[in-house]
């Protein structure tokens, strides 16, 4: 599998949500040997992007409009990793709880949602703000590609 | 957002007429139920069957609808959900929390 790159730019506006999603979508569907649900892995990436974006245009640069967001979604063999950099202060999202599963609180979804569909999430500062970074693993016909560092745990359908 | 509202006797029917319900717009929905609320109209179905995308500001919405409602002594219901939005709700454990139908004329008839 060859190396895709994309790096966008876009003003801290949340009417990019849809437009970064939807590259993030056709990106997943150009994979020449992913094994899993197409669908589902193009809505997963949209839906991930547009959480992780909402995160930086909302939360961490409080919808400033002179700041940005900067986007890189890199695929290299089987790891498809995706970076969203945010100007803001930061918060650490692994103090953030579950969202209560068993009450009906209308906020507190969005990490879990990232954490439930990527197989690896960080956040950590990076030149200007911080860079919320997200890994997800994925699987060819004969699941895994090969890649030695790949995991072996969990299955693009989860 | 674009919405379009049918009253059905003291129910009212919102069909949601967009792809997406993201951060970028669920807001719309959020102040039109707030509105229907404060008229007293406290008995909603939602149609989601055009919406394809929905995150979690969108489900976010959806809540605060169901939570308005309920503190009212009515209800919110749900239909036409396409596969991967139902997805979304089963992920965040939502569909425990709304009635779910498939089409407007079993969610209606529910009431």
């Amino acid at each position: 599998m060859k190396t895709v790159e994309v790096d966008i730019k876009v003003p801290n506006q949340t009417q990019y949500l849809g437009l970064i999603g939807k590259i993030g979508e056709d990106i997943a569907r150009t994979l020449e040997k992913y094994g899993g649900d197409r669908d589902e892995l193009a809505y997963h990436i949209n839906l991930v992007l547009t959480e992780a974006m909402t995160n930086a245009i909302c939360h961490a640069n409080e919808n400033d409009p002179s700041k940005e967001v900067h986007v890189i979604i890199n695929i290299n063999g089987p790891r498809l990793n995706i970076k969203v950099y945010d100007e803001g202060q930061g918060f650490d999202i692994s103090s953030l709880p579950s969202p209560d599963f068993d009450g009906d609180s209308d906020q507190g979804r969005g990490v879990y949602i990232i954490r439930s569909l990527m197989d690896e999430v960080h956040y950590r500062k990076s030149k200007n703000g911080h860079v919320l970074d997200m890994t997800k693993i994925l699987y060819c016909d004969q699941a895994p590609l090969s890649n030695k560092s790949s995991k072996s745990g969990k299955q693009p359908s989860e | 957002m674009q919405l379009n509202m049918v009253e059905k006797g003291d129910i009212v029917l919102i069909e949601v007429q967009e792809e997406r319900m993201d951060a970028h717009n669920s807001s719309d929905l959020k102040e039109k139920m707030l509105q229907l609320f404060d008229e007293d109209k406290c008995n909603i179905v939602i149609d989601l069957a055009q919406v394809r995308f929905v995150d979690s500001s969108g489900l976010g919405a959806l809540v605060s609808g169901f939570k308005n409602a309920s503190a009212r002594n009515g209800n919110l219901k749900l239909c036409g959900l396409q596969p991967q939005v139902k997805s979304m709700f089963e992920l965040t454990r939502l569909h425990r929390v709304f009635e779910i139908f498939p089409g407007t004329d079993e969610a209606l008839a529910s009431f």
